[in-house]
């Protein structure tokens, strides 16, 4: 099978469009946060703990959207935490994001222990399923890939329309803006730069869980440890190679979950018999950080983006 | 006269540590006023301002808006009761349109509609009423600093506010775009708006207030109308004693230290560089740069403090010329730096007043042996500073963002001075000053141009240039004018090659 075979035929696509799904939830997370003007590198443990706390709560007999829920309830509570930290009290925003990280990551492995004792293998869920949508599923190519995803996928594309039109259409939008752009413009306009930028984390932090969630409630049906594996620091990587906009953050979700697939899939052709699978795991990487390079550079940063802000300091 | 007051600040006073920034300062401003608040640095101006506008809570007193008591420390407050302040540092965000700056947090947060149709009628209409001429999708970031400052307006007017506060809005404009200020203020008040204005600039005071009020040291010390005052019993009211600019004695010019021959650079983005420019720095005289703002200033500037080395011709110094051109080489050759921006470019903000000021010469023998730095030398050096040139601070150990503008340029004056330097490199050395300071730097200027330095004095203000200049060059496009000596041109006359007239026919006859 060659490469052009793989990227014509809709299964490939398939699979591109959901991993890319948490990816999407967790980059649109992260660049909610960084347009107020924080950086959360809490992502990658909240993305530890959503995954757990949907899955536990499915486990525990909630229906699935109530484990969604519970999801993002539990990544906003760390986003109370990192926000708290970093924005009336001013931490700095690296060691605030790591330490959240490794706080979600430990507090995820204790709950599981506690919550499971006995077990040597994670219990199974059932999970979200796949649900077509008549008539558009039926379009070639398109259709199955597109239109024949779980519920969770489709909420992930929802969500970039929302957090767009939010960003650019709303008063809202504008003060977030706005506060990771200038917080003194907030300030002087009468408005909470603290309470816009707390905010603004909390619920980014949500959906960095909702994105957690995916992978245990719809791209696969169980919790395991090393599961999220990076991808909360890829989705770093993604709010800016989206130059901080959600329509071009999707674009570069795909991107990197349609490398991710083809390596998989170059890995059974003949190619992949005479090159060690290493290479193959490393490529999203390299095509990744190659694209960064190119398409980042004039990416216009939040000007106050890791600035704290403290009223009336001149 | 008998009018409603609008506005009243009953019995203000504001502590910061030991400092009382505010001493009991009261204040009423009728309806269709300007009152103009003067003061020196550290008077207490803005900080009375910030009450007022809530941004600062004050220890006693309250705030009255139209006999209602505003609630303290609280900006929404006083928005909507109708006070709106244009602070001196623009609160704008470069990366969004006027249009997003202005209407930023005007509607409620959770609403779903921009409202965008009607907020850019709004604002059409509002800047024409006003004569506030500004393109409402413009980035603001794009916007020269006299539009900025349109934006900030028309962000208050939007709002409908009934009293403005202004604070120091003229420290950045050029005289044409002060003019067009105070049109838009006079058509202001005609629409019954209430106007507080913040100034050093006296005869701006003169020209646009009804009313003025002083503060020194915190307290109010005067309370004039402005038809029965002039600045000079204006300027002895602010510093307590009459200000005299320095006395200016002929200069007694020496050898060439730093020369220019047909030197030019390169355009950086919008900057013009300079264009084949010939220009000679003697000994024991002040050069002046005359020109409009943005013609090749910062180019000039930038080759003579070596943060950029000439593309093409020669650069001299001290008849030597240098292989390589870099800040480090141009302060080892005695050029000495007062930059234009003293908090982007001329300190660190969190650095204290004793590493600000060794910050040019840290590796010197003075402040280091073997790699060590000395801080008690160091110490003993900001101190002696601190001293001699009347910076007034906490101690050297203070951070430097928190201290005054003049405050700040004193240190940097001191750091210049004391180093000895040859070639002085003054670039708006007294820009946003007060005249009690502006008048202390000109005489340390002077004094330094007596003890033989060569200074090149680069300001927008021409009065400045003239008074201070041995010879005038004027700059326009990078090019420069021939030497004018003192007293040989007349402010139009330079004028007219501040315009760009003239240098054709100079260039042919040289």
């Amino acid at each position: 099978m060659d490469i052009i075979d793989i990227l014509l035929s809709a299964s490939f696509w398939a699979a591109a469009i959901r991993i890319a799904s948490p990816l999407i939830f967790a980059t649109l997370g992260e660049l909610i946060c960084e347009r107020a003007g924080v950086l959360n590198l809490g992502i990658e443990g909240i993305m530890v703990a959503g995954a757990f706390a949907g899955w536990m709560a499915v486990y525990s007999g909630t229906g699935l959207w109530t484990g969604v829920a519970v999801a993002m309830a539990v990544g906003m509570l760390f986003g109370l935490l990192h926000s708290t930290l970093t924005v009336p009290f001013g931490l700095s925003q690296h060691v605030v994001g790591l330490g959240v990280t490794l706080l979600a990551t430990s507090a995820t492995y204790y709950a599981y222990r506690l919550a499971l004792p006995e077990v040597t293998s994670p219990p199974k869920i059932e999970a979200f399923q796949p649900y077509r949508i008549p008539g558009l599923a039926d379009i070639p190519l398109i259709g199955p890939a597109l239109f024949n995803q779980t519920p969770l996928t489709y909420a992930a594309f929802a969500l970039v329309l929302i957090v767009s039109f939010t960003l650019y259409r709303t008063p809202l939008g504008l003060a977030v803006r706005a506060a990771g752009e200038n917080p003194s413009a907030v300030a002087a306009q009468g408005l909470s730069v603290t309470g816009i930028r707390m905010g603004a984390v909390i619920i980014g932090s949500g959906f960095m869980a909702v994105g957690g969630a995916f992978l245990t409630m719809s791209a696969f049906d169980s919790f395991f440890f090393e599961m999220v594996n990076g991808r909360g620091w890829i989705c770093i990587a993604l709010v800016v190679f989206g130059a901080w906009r959600p329509g071009k953050a999707l674009l570069g979700a795909i991107l990197f979950a349609a490398f991710d697939a083809l390596q998989i899939r170059v890995q059974q052709t003949s190619l992949g018999a005479a090159v060690p699978y290493q290479i193959f795991l490393m490529m999203p990487y390299v095509l990744s950080i190659v694209a960064l390079v190119l398409v980042s550079r004039r990416a216009e940063v939040p000007a106050a983006l890791m600035v704290p802000f403290n009223k009336g300091e001149r | 006269m008998a009018r409603d007051g609008v506005l009243r600040l009953n019995d203000i006073t504001k502590r910061f540590g030991k400092l009382i920034a505010n001493d009991a300062v009261s204040l009423t401003l009728h309806r269709g006023e300007v009152v103009a608040l003067l003061g020196e640095n550290g008077a207490g101006k803005t900080t009375l301002m910030n009450i007022l506008f809530g941004q600062y809570t004050a220890d006693q007193g309250a705030v009255e808006v139209f006999g209602q008591t505003l609630p303290p420390g609280n900006p929404r407050a006083a928005l909507d009761a109708g006070v709106g302040m244009v602070h001196q540092h623009f609160t704008l965000a470069g990366n969004m349109t006027v249009q997003e700056n202005i209407t930023l947090g005007v509607q409620p947060l959770f609403s779903l509609r921009s409202g965008t149709q009607t907020a850019r009628k709004r604002i059409v209409e509002l800047s024409e009423r006003f004569q506030l001429k500004v393109n409402p999708d413009a980035r603001v970031g794009s916007l020269t600093v006299g539009e900025r400052q349109r934006v900030e307006i028309l962000k208050a007017l939007y709002r409908d506010v009934k009293i403005l506060i202004l604070d120091e809005p003229t420290a950045v404009l050029t005289p044409q775009e002060t003019e067009d200020l105070f049109a838009t203020l006079r058509q202001a008040i005609a629409n019954g708006l209430s106007i507080i204005f913040i100034s050093h600039k006296l005869h701006e005071v003169m020209a646009i207030s009804d009313r003025v009020v002083v503060l020194r040291h915190g307290k109010l010390v005067g309370e004039v109308n402005t038809k029965d005052t002039d600045p000079k019993a204006m300027s002895a009211m602010m510093m307590g004693t009459s200000a005299t600019p320095p006395d200016i004695v002929p200069a007694q010019p020496g050898g060439v230290l730093l020369q220019l021959d047909r030197v030019s650079t390169a355009d950086i983005g919008n900057a013009p560089g300079l264009k084949s420019i010939s220009l000679a720095l003697k000994a024991g005289q002040i050069t002046g740069l005359a020109g409009v703002s943005g013609n090749g200033q910062a180019a000039l500037a930038d080759l003579v403090g070596g943060m950029q080395a000439p593309d093409a011709g020669t650069l001299t110094v001290n008849g030597d010329t240098p292989t390589s051109w870099t800040p480090r080489e141009a302060v080892a050759k005695g050029i000495a730096r007062i930059p234009e921006d003293r908090h982007k470019t001329g300190t660190i903000a969190d650095f204290d007043l004793t590493e600000n000021a060794i910050l040019e010469r840290y590796n010197s023998s003075d402040f280091s042996a073997s790699g060590w730095l000395n801080w008690r030398s160091a110490r003993d050096y900001a101190n002696g500073i601190i001293e001699k040139y009347d910076v007034r601070c906490p101690g050297a150990d203070t951070r430097i963002r928190l201290l005054s503008g003049g405050n700040m340029q004193k240190l940097i004056l001191g750091r210049v001075l004391e180093a000895g330097p040859q070639i002085i490199l003054a670039n708006q050395p007294v820009r946003g000053l007060d005249i009690g300071a502006v008048n202390y730097v000109h005489s340390q200027l002077l004094a330094a141009r007596d003890a033989g330095a060569a200074v090149l004095l680069i300001s927008e203000d021409l009065d400045e240039i003239i008074t201070l200049s041995d010879v005038i060059h004027v700059i326009s496009e990078g090019r420069l004018s021939p030497g004018f000596t003192r007293g040989e041109m007349t402010p139009p006359e330079l004028g007219i090659w501040m315009a760009g007239h003239g240098f054709e026919e100079a260039a042919v006859a040289s």
